[in-house]
């Protein structure tokens, strides 16, 4: 099921993912102030909203599963958390170089939103050890709602206060893709952010499709073997109920 | 409902006053931290935002020790199955704990507070009833968030583990909160009027997402 | 209430995560009667009985005790079944009559009931020293007396003699025991006694029932081979 136009979305996410770079890298003007480098922005704005997104998506997924009690909605979650950190960890890189390039600090401090995410990513780094870390399956799979459910009611609370705290009178760089962009600089932006979206959306698609099949194997391979299937290893990954 | 509270409340608190551990535990880390961060600092007193930040930080982590204490005689004593057999609405732990803890932490703020205030403060207190706001609203967030993590963590494997690495990141807006808003009693800037009402925020929104999933972390 | 049993499954699945705890089990047992199921260690008895107290929501089948059924309308006989496991579910740095205390207010029960039980049991000279203090024996008297408190129509009974004394087991009958005129659900692992109290036989093995309704004595010791 999950298997379906998993070409179509690749090769969508390719195109758009590489015009958008190359409208960043080529089409764009170049910044006034901080040159060539600003154009790492074009990475990691779309990275960090889609990333966001997809932690309130696993958040609503969580909410779905606790509901109906059906494993895929565990699995969906699981998926979308945990590429949301992969993500998330894409953010925090690309947010250093940006942050090397303009301050010439490796880190800072007074960009609310990079400071807000490493505290979201700091939380989210957690779940996959709190999954490993319950040995009973559905009961792993109640809690990691649980969790995920209380971590996506976290994120907005982190980011108001985070950025009520700082109040520093230099301009926030991501405002500049809000409103004040030249309109070649919007076309480039979207672009990636359309990229980036079909990105994520993709490798849930083939994470999901991955984690499916491998549920089936398992189901007949103990349908052919019998009871004699050895005991699975401890793992932090959902499995899904055999039919 | 309050009936199962009662009972729950009232048992809590007698095993504590009858064999102290959280309360003491606490309390000791606090003063100890206070002594560790003088010779950290350098300093023989602090003010201002260094001031409140250090108050903070080790109120915040005695807290994560009383989190971690919180659920673990429960579920060694077999306080979870006797709750769960009875006829009562499950929601009634929650509140119960989340009661206890908070007396806990007032408890605790007893000691700690005028522990700092002889041990590193160095100008003297003004406008004190910001403390005590900050140290309400602070207590209730604790309070909700601890008992959900303290509920999470207590059926894993890696309980010492979590309760930190889980309750760290969560109360970061409480923490920031209560900093500003105490801020100016120990001598540094103004707290600008809304960060009592974050603090309130981030306590309901805690409160309400505490409510509605507890029920799903006891049932099996 | 009519003829209607106490306690009827049919079917009831229960897995822990891979491994199937009980499958496919079936059983009824009218009202008053006394149910005792064999089965090896492992074989899904604790289990059973966590289900039938609604600590364990069944994942197949269907599981009625009292007529409700489990997990949809748990909560409605949730003060009407009693069980005494592994586990005496009491406190050990309070006392016995604190502890009771606690059972008492979560039930709606009457503290006088308190003092009665533990008459009863013959410990109410010692029911306020802390339970860590008491003797196996003595722990498992009060546990008894924590499974009765809110007069429950059903009994869930874990090996409830095991590892005790006679003078203990001797003071748990009149709780627990057949004198109770409760319907019960005990689990055993002796034939000729378990047998001479049973009114229902239920065997499992591996999750299975294998002896369902009545048994011979040779056929419950084949369950242990």
């Amino acid at each position: 099921m999950y298997g379906t136009r998993l070409r179509a979305f690749s090769l969508a996410t390719l195109v758009t993912l590489t015009g958008g770079f190359a409208l960043a890298a080529f089409y764009a003007p170049e910044d006034a102030d901080q040159g060539f480098m600003q154009k790492i922005l074009y990475l990691h704005v779309p990275l960090a909203i889609v990333a966001l997104c997809g932690f309130v998506f696993g958040a609503v997924c969580a909410i779905q599963h606790l509901r109906t009690g059906e494993s895929r909605w565990d699995l969906r979650s699981y998926v979308a958390i945990h590429m949301s950190l992969i993500f998330g960890a894409g953010v925090l890189v690309t947010g250093s170089i940006w942050a090397r390039a303009s301050w010439g600090h490796w880190w800072v401090w007074d960009e609310p939103t990079l400071v807000s995410f490493l505290i979201v990513f700091l939380l989210y780094a957690t779940y996959q050890p709190l999954r490993f870390s319950i040995e009973d399956r559905d009961k792993q799979a109640r809690y990691a709602s649980v969790f995920a459910i209380t971590a996506g009611a976290f994120v907005p609370l982190n980011f108001l206060a985070v950025r009520l705290a700082q109040s520093y009178t230099h301009p926030r760089v991501f405002a500049t893709t809000d409103g004040g962009l030249e309109p070649r600089m919007k076309v480039a932006f979207y672009a990636c952010l359309l990229g980036m979206a079909l990105l994520y959306a993709t490798l849930w698609k083939y994470e999901m499709a991955s984690k499916n099949t491998s549920a089936q194997i398992k189901a007949l391979r103990r349908r052919l073997a019998g009871d004699e299937v050895p005991a699975p290893r401890r793992s932090a990954a959902p499995t899904l109920e055999s039919a | 409902m309050t009936r199962a509270v009662n009972a729950v409340l009232r048992r809590d608190l007698r095993i504590e006053t009858r064999t102290p551990q959280v309360v003491p535990g606490m309390a000791l880390f606090a003063v100890s931290a206070f002594v560790v961060f003088h010779f950290a600092l350098q300093q023989r007193s602090v003010e201002g935002n260094l001031a409140a930040g250090v108050l903070w930080v080790t109120l915040l982590l005695a807290a994560v020790l009383g989190i971690a204490r919180q659920f673990v005689a429960d579920r060694e004593e077999g306080g979870f199955e006797g709750f769960l057999l009875a006829p009562v609405d499950r929601t009634a732990l929650l509140v119960a704990k989340a009661a206890s803890l908070f007396l806990f932490l007032v408890a605790l703020e007893i000691v700690a507070v005028p522990a700092f205030l002889v041990m590193l403060l160095g100008p003297s207190p003004v406008e004190f009833w910001r403390l005590l706001l900050a140290l309400l609203l602070a207590d209730l967030g604790i309070a909700f968030v601890g008992t959900l993590v303290g509920a999470l963590a207590v059926q894993s494997r890696a309980r010492d583990l979590l309760v930190p690495l889980l309750a760290l990141p969560l109360l970061i807006p409480l923490l920031i909160g209560a900093v500003k808003l105490s801020a100016p009693v120990f001598g540094g800037p103004a707290a600008a009027a809304r960060w009592p009402w974050v603090l309130a925020l981030y306590d309901l929104v805690f409160g309400l997402v505490a409510y509605a999933v507890f029920d799903f972390l006891l049932e099996d | 209430m009519g003829d209607a049993p106490a306690i009827e499954l049919a079917g009831l699945v229960r897995r822990y995560g891979e491994r199937t705890a009980l499958d496919d089990v079936s059983v009824a047992l009218p009202a008053g009667a006394t149910l005792v199921v064999f089965g090896p260690n492992g074989a899904g008895k604790s289990t059973l009985l966590r289900v039938l107290a609604t600590l364990l929501r069944p994942q197949g089948g269907t599981a009625h005790v009292l007529g409700e059924a489990l997990p949809r309308d748990a909560w409605k006989v949730r003060g009407r079944i009693g069980l005494l496991g592994h586990e005496p579910l009491l406190h050990r740095d309070l006392s016995a009559r604190e502890n009771l205390r606690f059972h008492a207010r979560l039930h709606g029960v009457a503290f006088e009931r308190i003092d009665a039980l533990l008459e009863q049991v013959g410990l109410r000279l010692r029911a306020d020293e802390p339970i860590r203090e008491l003797s196996r024996g003595m722990v498992q008297r009060v546990a008894a007396c924590r499974t009765v408190l809110h007069e429950p129509d059903v009994l869930l009974l874990d090996e409830p003699t095991a590892n005790l004394d006679p003078a203990a087991a001797d003071a748990l009958e009149p709780l627990v025991g057949r004198t109770s005129g409760r319907t019960r659900v005990v689990t055993s692992h002796d034939p000729a006694r378990g047998l001479a109290e049973a009114d229902v036989v239920l065997g499992l093995r591996g999750g299975r029932a294998e002896l369902s309704g009545s048994a011979t004595e040779a056929e419950v010791r084949e369950l242990y081979r």
